[in-house]
């Protein structure tokens, strides 16, 4: 298991503990609409206080999901258990749930204060505990002074911080959220992603964030569930996602990496080597992989994994040469496409370490790429 | 066009908006001031049957005659006043039941399948292709003694003698509710199939069963739609003058028809006239409240 950042600082890793009991569980869960599946056998557990990110291109069945939680959609097959309680035919307004909109949903007639008290009014409370716990709720998302106000009157992230107050004022057991930042602008997105986890932390709430937007989703999450096509292809923690990827598709799906296809020339239980079409060299990898000899494999090597120079590497495996085709600086570092001999072109990433290169590598020169075998992984699908 | 109309004075844009203003200033403004003028005048069995308010007298003098005798008669006879009230009266009662009706009919279609909904709303005003006129007469042959529905009723056993139905106050409200229906669904349905559905959402999640989501939610935000409906049936109903002359008891008091006696067959041109302008202000004055109340309510929506 890889260490995330976040496990080394406070050591937050409940799915690791063989005894930890899981908060919420999603059972072989399938949604159908007609003849499309939406939600295929999916099967989750979430523990308490995790903030879980169900990520996935649109139309992956990752808000279906989410509403199946809420209770809006009823699971077609599977069921689903919140704190060991099966919710699968408790309707919405029976469930220790509450769900942050992507349109957040705001009531238009009426002020941030009674959106917020709203759900308080449901549950027939006093009225001077619906008073003060909507002032603690408005006090902590900073909305004091906007209390009084009509949602019409309010800017997108003071919305979406109404939204927020009034799904957490009920204190639910799970808080669910859909795309809760896509509606805002990159720099408030940024802030607004730490607010939310300073919350998430002062109020001990499990959150299951639904995104498209991986950025958002390696920031929030603890861990990610990745989908495609209604299922769930990998879940683990950010880093583990990112570093391990299982698949293709989720190596493709986060960051940007360069896939190399190829054939198992050498298939020993501590190393491996791959032969490429594309390389002069082949892939020498310090892992083994669980595939039959011969078949085809693909090393994934991410952009920032790989060095360039121009000279010639004194090694037999892992080097490649390249002719620089274009360059994009971005400031803090600088993008190289470069293609090999192949015609293939390769992507890396170079932190630009030094103010001013007057020898920097420049178009149309001829490079030398080289990694580390710890650097690729290797996915058989 | 174009030089023409800056010889006028007049940009394009005033041209445009100017088109409204003028239609107003022909058919409402002017009519009102003449029906205005003649309220203050004195019958006269000539052409025109009323006397001008102005004369000249020819002694270098112009004389305005007001008479103000046709309001205060208004308020003598207990006639008019009790005609206002039961028009209120009926047109209130109309409308109450009209909304009764109308509201979940407009619910039912505005969150209906998208493609049923244009032909549910095709349906309810596909009754405007036929003449009003026919259709108030159809309720007579519904409604009369030998008329449908008694015939329906005798048939089935529930009732041994036909019941009175034509002629009755219960013929007018049914009249009047079916003729302004689709006044009141029209808007109401406007309304109800823009709003958003995940508000309603929003409420179940927040512990609202459905039919508090629709009491706190749906209802709320559907009050603009309900006071555009009341308004279009109220108005016109309070001045319904075909519906209670067709449908209604003779003896039935209704302002439209006072009106009608007056001007036809009384020829009392000043006399009708004031009670148009009297009925003119009882629907003016809370259509003035109900815009401001709206206004009000819409705050800084309308930008």
């Amino acid at each position: 298991m890889a260490t995330s950042p976040r496990a080394t600082q406070q050591k937050f890793e409940p799915w690791t503990d063989p005894h930890a009991k899981p908060y919420v569980r999603i059972e072989k869960v399938t949604k159908k609409f007609g003849d499309f599946i939406a939600v295929d056998d999916v099967s989750l557990s979430i523990y308490k206080k995790e903030i879980f990110c169900l990520l996935g291109a649109s139309g992956c069945g990752k808000t279906t999901l989410l509403r199946m939680l809420a209770g809006f959609e009823r699971s077609t097959s599977g069921r689903i258990f919140i704190d060991g309680v099966d919710m699968t035919s408790i309707p919405p307004y029976e469930r220790p749930v509450n769900m942050m909109f992507q349109s957040y949903a705001i009531f238009p007639h009426m002020t941030v204060e009674q959106n917020v008290a709203f759900g308080l009014k449901q549950e027939r409370l006093s009225k001077d505990e619906i008073g003060s716990r909507v002032n603690d709720m408005l006090n902590l998302v900073k909305l004091g002074q906007f209390a009084k106000r009509k949602p019409h009157q309010l800017s997108g992230g003071q919305r979406q911080r109404v939204a927020l107050a009034r799904s957490l004022v009920k204190k639910p057991k799970l808080l669910l959220l859909d795309e809760p930042l896509a509606a805002l602008d990159k720099k408030l997105r940024e802030h607004t992603q730490f607010e939310l986890i300073n919350i998430q932390e002062t109020l001990g709430v499990t959150f299951v964030v639904v995104t498209h937007d991986q950025e958002e989703a390696m920031t929030l999450s603890t861990r990610i569930g990745l989908m495609n096509h209604g299922e769930i292809v990998q879940v683990g923690t950010p880093s583990e996602i990112y570093e391990y990827p299982n698949s293709r598709f989720v190596s493709e799906f986060i960051g940007s990496v360069n896939m190399f296809e190829g054939r198992l020339v050498e298939d020993e239980p501590s190393y491996v080597r791959i032969g490429c079409d594309d390389l002069e060299a082949p892939i020498y990898v310090n892992h083994g992989v669980s595939s039959a000899p011969g078949a085809t494999v693909w090393a994934a090597i991410r952009p920032e994994k790989i060095t360039i120079s121009r000279d010639k590497p004194d090694v037999a495996d892992n080097w490649a040469s390249a002719v620089v085709r274009d360059i994009a600086y971005m400031g803090d570092m600088s993008i190289y496409l470069l293609r090999l001999d192949s015609g293939k072109v390769v992507r890396v990433t170079q932190p630009n370490i030094y103010r001013h290169a007057e020898d920097r590598i420049t178009w149309e020169e001829r490079v030398y790429l080289q990694w580390y075998p710890e650097s690729p992984v290797v996915v058989t699908k | 066009m174009k030089p023409l109309l800056k010889r006028l004075g007049l940009q394009g844009r005033t041209a445009v908006t100017a088109v409204p203003y003028l239609w107003l200033l022909l058919f409402f403004l002017i009519p009102f001031v003449i029906v205005l003028k003649i309220s203050f005048s004195t019958s006269q069995i000539a052409m025109p049957p009323y006397e001008p308010l102005l004369q000249w007298t020819g002694d270098k003098v112009m004389q305005i005659k007001l008479n103000l005798g046709n309001f205060a008669f208004l308020v003598e006879d207990d006639l008019y006043w009790k005609a206002y009230l039961n028009s209120i009266w009926v047109a209130s009662v109309s409308t109450f039941f009209c909304l009764l009706l109308g509201y979940p009919i407009a619910y039912a279609i505005a969150r209906s399948n998208p493609s049923a909904r244009n032909i549910l709303m095709l349906l309810i005003v596909l009754p405007f292709w036929t003449s009003f006129l026919l259709r108030v007469y159809a309720w007579i042959g519904i409604l009369k003694n030998n008329g449908l529905l008694n015939n329906f009723l005798l048939w089935i056993g529930a009732i041994e003698q036909p019941i009175q139905m034509l002629q009755t106050d219960f013929a007018v409200y049914v009249g009047i509710v079916y003729s302004y229906l689709p006044f009141m669904i029209l808007p109401l349905y406007a309304n109800l199939v823009k709003m958003d559905l995940t508000l309603l959402e929003a409420a179940a999640d927040l512990g609202c069963k459905p039919w508090q989501g629709f009491l706190k939610v749906t209802l709320p935000l559907s009050l603009p739609g309900i006071r555009a409906g009341c308004l279009l049936v109220f108005i016109p109903a309070v001045g319904e003058f075909v519906i209670p002359s067709l449908l209604g008891d003779p003896g039935m008091l209704m302002i439209g028809k006072v009106l009608w006696t007056e001007f036809f067959n009384n020829r009392d041109w000043p006399v009708a006239s004031a009670v148009a302008i009297v009925l003119l202000l009882f629907l003016v004055v809370p259509m003035m409240y109900f815009q401001r109340a709206q206004d009000a309510e819409a705050g800084g929506v309308h930008r």
